[in-house]
């Protein structure tokens, strides 16, 4: 048993593997899995690594963010809040004042004319813009039932939609909260004393006039309860055909949004003048939320909103600056990567 | 199972579990005892039992028990017996029996010889006869069986803390959710009623009544416990999940390791425990046994120095026949065969004819004869051969009586009167008429011989120290200089020495000691002080004859791992029931002591002078350590404790400092040692050893073992290594990982534990950040929902996150991520410090990533959320921007923390990424959900994918810019031999040497 077996035993059993003849079936067989040897790359975090990809970065972030902000800027958006104007100056006072007169029966009528900043190119986006208004709110979100609307067979399935789920004994279609409560502010456009046609097909997702919303589905006994929340439907177009409610029944992530109302599909001049005759009819004053008309043509990047644009920008900048800084730390006070005398062992306790 | 019991006068069978106190036992030849029973007669005339202690000390030679001679008489004339045994209550102490029995009104005491344990086997005697005094759970064998605790590995010990501070975390999210609702629900209480979107009236009934709505109080629990529902994964249930499927990865490598894979037993490496794979990466406490577990416990005749003749063994080899000695027509020759010098042998075949071969002839005779070895005769397949086998207690004398034998001085028979050794063929009895044993003070024994010319001779034999204080240096003193420095030789090379010697008696003298010695040992008071008087006046000036040395052998690559573990940072505490002088010279060889080391050598015989001897070598071992330190600071040398300390310390010390106030100070000292070696210590002393340092620190313990008699300790260390080696298999029963050889435990806790801890702590951290990252996001969702829990990301896609999204990668990572190759670590133990100093998952470590954590949702949620303020985006599809945009955050991220790409960690990163987007795409084509075709519409604006772009890069360059710069300016030691690794100058990083043990080398002259 004195055989020179020496040397450390990683290598003995190392060589054995090798040569050993695999008689036994015992013996692990040897695999590059099984020793964890497969072929790996090991990346590390060299200083000319780390500059590269900061400076990358920076790369591809400025010019982006720059685009981003043309992109936005290039929008032309008009903004018109109205829910204070509208309301005839005696009802203004307070709130109680406001929810009387929007709950009155008479005529709301309220005429807007909007200016055009700059030219505006088709098609022109109308949107209303509600603020304040939860449509994400867990009762609203809830409040409906996608059987029902998907199906005539499926009236009855209301279970999901109190307390809008029957009126007098019998299912209301569309049932829910959010169908209930449906925007019913409407807007006529005019320039020159001459109509401008908002084009209110395909305002909605495909998808939804397609699947979600049946094609047999007839609004019955639609806002027919005590308090009536929104806009009323024709009882003799069906669900998928009602593009209003398609879009708002889409809710809105966030407690500000904005809801597609139509599209302008001629040019609108710099200067222009319209006149928006607007029928203020959505109570949003008990919850002292804001009305919005948008007019507003799209980029490549879709509506105005400078976030991205600075958003980019911040973290191309920032990244160029940790680049810079980094190269100047690194020139300053290097470090040899596998430097021995770093390993703490061979440190000096001593702190010499 | 069943035992004969004396009942009525007759043997009867009774079961184990009826066994009483009291009752009469017989048992017959390899029969294992049920109990503790005290001799009371054997077949053996002389009262003698032969008994195997294996199952309780793992030493597998032959032990003797006697019975009383008092006793041994009365038991033919059965049932007539009479007495009274006195002993004390049940303990676990093996080594140790006091009692007293009474018969026919003689009082006899009774030691650790007439007992024999439960669990001891009887060997070489017919039938023994006792009376039981210790049975079931009483006897020393059940008190050493300490239950098994189940274990928890300590990373999982801190990760269930930080998960409370998590829980804490979560109750606090959810009662600021449910503080903003109510105060939410105040400030608008009276809208409720007709607000469109909460619509607390219900008008569709007569008589207006709430719809869902039980007051304000009942509200804010309702948000509270609805918060809690969506909150939940903050806790990482599915952590638990992921930690065992790694550990069955890791155990699945483990197994699978050809290096670990013992070919002389075809053993591969066994993991027993499933849940503490990690540990092995923190130990900072090594417990090793000796026997067994760093020697093959076989001790082996290496050479002999004779008559101040060096005869090493220079053109040694095992002879293929051997030695052997016709009897009867048979053939006998001895069980092992020894490496023979060649010219030894010619001179010891010469015979007396020579002057060297006298010298010879005495000094083999002296081995042979001067020893408790008994012959046993044992019968081989081939009628013609037998086999003698020579049992005894001690390993290093049935070496010597094996080469003895070889040189042809076989040992034929022995009796308490006489021995018959066949010298070169020829039978030749010698009277035995006095034997000395061996004592820890005198350190030597004798044997006085009535020789077949009709001298009569004295044979000592003993260690060196004591040995040279007794010879006669006046005749011989050239002879005497030249052994010394062959001792020191045979002693540096690790191997174990004994100096013989020998004086003829004259008549007179031989009158004079045998009178004294018949006085001596009938002596009733104090004899042990007698015969020891008598022994030290007949062992005097000695003609010296020679020396041997005999090695233990170690296991393959035991000093190279023992020098790892140090290097590693590791405390090695050797514990053995070996003499001091062996385990000293088992701790040369093995390379656990060193020349440089300072000893602390304590052994004791009462508790005052236990902690005196304790407290000085505190005092002394803070000097060294100062002294260290001064030098250190002047030299500018590497190391603090460049003057390492080894505290020796044997059975009876410890038995006065466990369980008692000693035991803090024992720690103390035991805590400035980089080496412990404890000596004659108990198997459940062994246990309390470990459980001493387990419970002063909070360092991981490893014990490893591999006999019966480590069970205990097994148990008691955190991590318990079992040897699958001889001696049977209850230490690989108890333990949480068994291996065939010592040196294993190298590549297991330098490799495997390195990697299984940081994998298993980086897996722990990535959990905790990557479930705390979606919660926040959803948090902060909650925020803009006026506070009632919608959730944007859809019920599936949040059930799927922890479950498909993301688990893959961070199992793969945890299985199959190695931050050093094993060449590294092997070559570098002090690698592994980065286990025990708790590197890699720590409470800094933690709430550094918490933070990160906090800025990541908050780029997940925000850049999506300004950059779709006031537009018309709807609930799914931000809900699904949401969902990719964490989901790919936290792939990258973890895919920024890989250190080895292979091409499944590939695949599982970037396929979960991918997978997502499929998964998405399919619950968006379920048209009965809320969110319907949504990630088609919103992924085929370029809104969408800028933000997904911004949330990846915003959120990770925090971490990217933290890391980088840590690792460059502050280099942890795994860092800088990652670099090295990657660049190749591994080899300039000072790597420490391990010095090759000389005895894998024997010297060849």
């Amino acid at each position: 048993m004195s055989t020179n077996t020496a040397s450390s035993s990683s290598a003995a059993a190392g060589s054995a593997d090798s040569s050993a003849p695999r008689r036994n079936s015992k013996r692990p067989k040897y695999s590059r899995f099984t020793q964890q040897e497969l072929p790996a790359c090991k990346p590390i975090l060299t200083p000319k690594w780390v500059i590269s990809a900061f400076l990358l970065v920076s790369v591809v972030f400025i010019p982006i963010g720059v685009a981003s902000l043309f992109a936005s800027r290039d929008v032309v958006e008009i903004v018109d809040r109205y829910e204070t104007d509208c309301i005839p100056p005696p009802n203004r006072s307070d709130r109680n004042d406001k929810v009387k007169y929007i709950q009155s029966s008479g005529n709301k009528t309220c005429i807007r004319s909007l200016t055009v900043p700059k030219r505006m190119k088709h098609p022109i986006y109308v949107y209303y813009q509600l603020d304040n208004f939860y449509q994400n709110h867990r009762r609203y979100v809830k409040s409906r039932s996608d059987t029902q609307l998907k199906s005539n067979s499926s009236a009855d399935d209301v279970s999901s939609c109190k307390p809008e789920d029957n009126a007098d004994g019998r299912p209301i279609v569309p049932c829910g909260l959010i169908a209930w409560s449906l925007f019913n502010d409407t807007y006529n456009f005019s320039r020159n004393n001459q109509q401008l046609n908002v084009n209110k097909k395909h305002i909605s997702w495909k998808s939804d006039r397609e699947n979600k919303f049946g094609k047999d589905v007839y609004p019955t006994n639609f806002q027919n309860g005590t308090l009536k929340g929104g806009a009323s439907l024709d009882p003799l177009i069906p669900l998928s055909e009602q593009e209003d409610l398609i879009v708002w029944m889409r809710t809105a992530a966030l407690p500000t949004f904005r809801k597609l109302y139509g599209k302008i599909e001629v040019d609108l001049l710099e200067n222009d003048t319209i006149q928006v005759i607007l029928e203020n009819n959505y109570n949003t004053y008990s919850f002292d939320g804001k009305k919005k008309l948008v007019l507003s043509t799209t980029s490549w990047l879709g509506g105005k909103n400078d976030f991205l644009g600075i958003a980019y920008l911040t973290v191309g900048g920032l990244c160029f600056v940790l680049a810079l800084t980094f190269t100047v730390v690194y020139l300053v006070k290097p470090r040899r990567l596998g430097d021995p005398s770093y390993l703490s062992w061979n440190r000096n306790p001593g702190g010499r | 199972m069943l035992a004969s019991i004396l009942v009525n006068d007759q043997f009867q069978p009774k079961k184990w579990k009826d066994l009483r106190v009291g009752e009469i036992i017989r048992i017959q030849a390899n029969e294992t005892l049920p109990c503790d029973m005290v001799l009371l007669s054997t077949s053996d005339p002389t009262g003698v039992a032969y008994v195997q202690t294996i199952n309780l000390d793992g030493e597998s030679n032959l032990k003797t028990r006697y019975a009383k001679q008092e006793t041994l008489l009365k038991m033919p004339d059965e049932g007539k017996v009479s007495g009274l045994i006195r002993c004390e209550k049940p303990n676990r102490n093996i080594y140790g029996f006091h009692a007293n029995m009474e018969i026919d009104g003689k009082k006899l005491s009774l030691g650790p010889s007439n007992i024999v344990l439960r669990g001891c086997q009887l060997k070489n005697t017919n039938w023994a006869i006792g009376v039981i005094v210790y049975a079931g759970r009483d006897t020393k064998a059940m008190l050493n069986n300490s239950g098994a605790p189940s274990k928890r590995s300590r990373l999982e010990t801190h990760m269930n803390s930080e998960i409370i501070i998590l829980s804490m975390f979560l109750v606090a999210l959810c009662v600021v959710v449910s503080v903003c609702a109510l105060i939410w629900l105040l400030n608008h209480r009276k809208e409720l009623d007709y607000l469109p979107y909460y619509r607390k009236q219900d008008f569709s009934k007569a008589g207006a009544k709430d719809y869902n709505y039980y007051g304000w109080g009942m509200e804010t629990l309702f948000a509270f416990l609805m918060s809690v529902i969506v909150f939940q994964i903050m806790i990482p249930i599915s952590l638990y999940i992921s930690m065992e499927l790694v550990r069955v990865g890791q155990a699945y490598f483990m197994i699978r390791d050809t290096q670990m894979y013992d070919e002389a037993s075809h053993s591969r490496f066994q993991c027993r425990a499933l849940n503490i794979n990690e540990d092995l990466g923190q130990v900072k406490y090594v417990f090793s046994d000796k026997t067994g577990t760093l020697t093959e416990n076989k001790m082996e005749f290496q050479c002999a120095s004779i008559w101040g003749e060096d005869y090493s063994g220079g053109n040694s080899k095992i002879e293929q026949g051997g030695y052997s000695v016709q009897v009867e027509g048979k053939v006998l020759r001895p069980k092992m065969k020894v490496k023979t010098d060649l010219e030894l042998l010619q001179i010891s075949k010469c015979g007396n004819g020579t002057k060297e071969g006298k010298h010879v002839g005495d000094f083999f005779l002296a081995l042979a004869a001067c020893n408790t070895i008994v012959p046993l005769v044992v019968d081989t397949s081939d009628p013609t051969v037998k086999i003698i086998d020579y049992q005894g207690e001690s390993p290093d004398e049935q070496a010597l009586v094996y080469a003895a034998a070889t040189y042809g001085f076989m040992l034929m028979e022995r009796t308490s009167g006489h021995i018959v050794i066949d010298i070169q063929g020829e039978r030749q009895r010698f009277d035995v008429l006095g034997l000395h044993e061996f004592d820890s003070d005198r350190k030597r024994m004798s044997v006085i011989l009535g020789c077949p010319d009709k001298t009569v001779r004295v044979f000592v034999k003993g260690a060196d120290t004591t040995m040279f204080s007794v010879v006669d240096k006046s005749s011989n003193a050239s002879i005497i200089r030249a052994t010394e420095a062959h001792l020191q030789t045979y002693s540096s090379l690790g191997l174990r020495t004994l100096v013989v010697g020998m004086r003829e008696l004259c008549a007179s003298e031989f009158e004079q000691w045998h009178s004294s010695f018949e006085a001596a040992s009938t002596a009733l008071i104090g004899r042990a002080a007698l015969l020891r008087k008598v022994a030290s006046s007949v062992e005097n000036n000695l003609c010296i004859l020679g020396a041997s040395g005999i090695e233990d052998k170690l296991q393959q690559g035991v000093p190279e791992a023992i020098e790892s573990l140090r290097t590693s940072g590791i405390k090695v505490w050797v514990l053995t029931g070996d003499k001091q002088e062996t385990a000293i010279s088992i701790g040369y060889s093995s390379k656990l002591l060193t020349s440089k080391m300072t000893q602390i050598i304590i052994n004791s015989n009462s508790k005052e002078s236990c902690r005196r001897s304790l407290e000085d070598a505190i005092v002394m071992s803070k000097k060294l350590v100062t002294i260290a330190g001064v030098v250190g600071n002047v030299g500018g040398s590497s190391e603090a404790g460049s003057t390492p300390v080894a505290l020796i310390i044997d059975g009876t010390s410890l038995v006065y400092v466990l369980d008692s106030e000693l035991e803090e100070q024992l720690f103390q000292l035991a805590s400035r040692c980089s080496v412990v070696l404890c000596c004659r210590v108990a198997p459940f002393q062994k246990a309390g050893i470990v459980d001493l340092v387990k419970n002063r620190t909070s360092d991981m313990t490893l014990a490893i073992g591999d006999g019966a008699n480590d069970v205990s300790m097994i148990q008691m260390a955190d991590v318990g290594v079992g040897i699958s080696g001889q001696e049977g298999r209850q230490a690989v029963m108890a333990s949480d990982f068994a291996m065939g050889q010592f040196r294993f435990l190298v590549p297991l806790i330098l490799v495997h534990g390195h990697w299984n801890y940081q994998r298993m702590a980086y897996m722990i951290l990535y959990n905790f950040y990557r479930n705390a990252v979606m919660v926040l996001v959803l948090f902060w969702y909650v925020l803009f929902t006026s506070f009632t829990l919608t959730t944007a990301i859809n019920e599936w896609s949040s059930m799927l996150y922890s479950v498909v999204y993301t688990s893959v990668p961070t199992i793969v990572v945890g299985i199959l991520d190695k931050d050093l190759s094993r060449r590294t670590l092997l070559q570098y133990p002090q690698l592994y410090g980065a286990g025990y100093r708790q590197e890699c998952y720590n409470a800094k470590l933690f709430w550094l990533t918490m933070l990160d954590t906090l800025w990541q949702s908050a780029a997940v949620f925000f850049i999506p959320l300004f950059a779709y303020w006031c537009s018309g985006i709807d609930i799914s599809s931000l809900g699904d921007l949401w969902i990719l945009g964490v989901v790919i955050l936290v792939n990258v991220n973890l895919a920024m923390d890989v250190i080895r790409w292979t091409w499944i960690t590939h695949a599982a990163i970037w396929g979960s990424i991918i997978a997502t987007f499929i998964c998405v795409v399919i619950i968006d084509a379920i048209p009965s959900l809320i969110g319907y075709w949504a990630i088609f519409h919103v992924a085929s604006s370029v809104t969408f994918w800028l933000c997904l772009l911004a949330i990846v890069i915003a959120g990770l360059i925090p971490r990217f810019a933290v890391k980088y710069l840590y690792q460059y300016y502050k280099p942890s030691d795994i860092q800088i031999a990652r670099e090295a690794e990657k660049f190749g100058n591994l080899r300039e990083l000072g790597a420490v040497q391990i010095e090759m043990n000389p005895i894998l080398e024997p010297p060849r002259r």
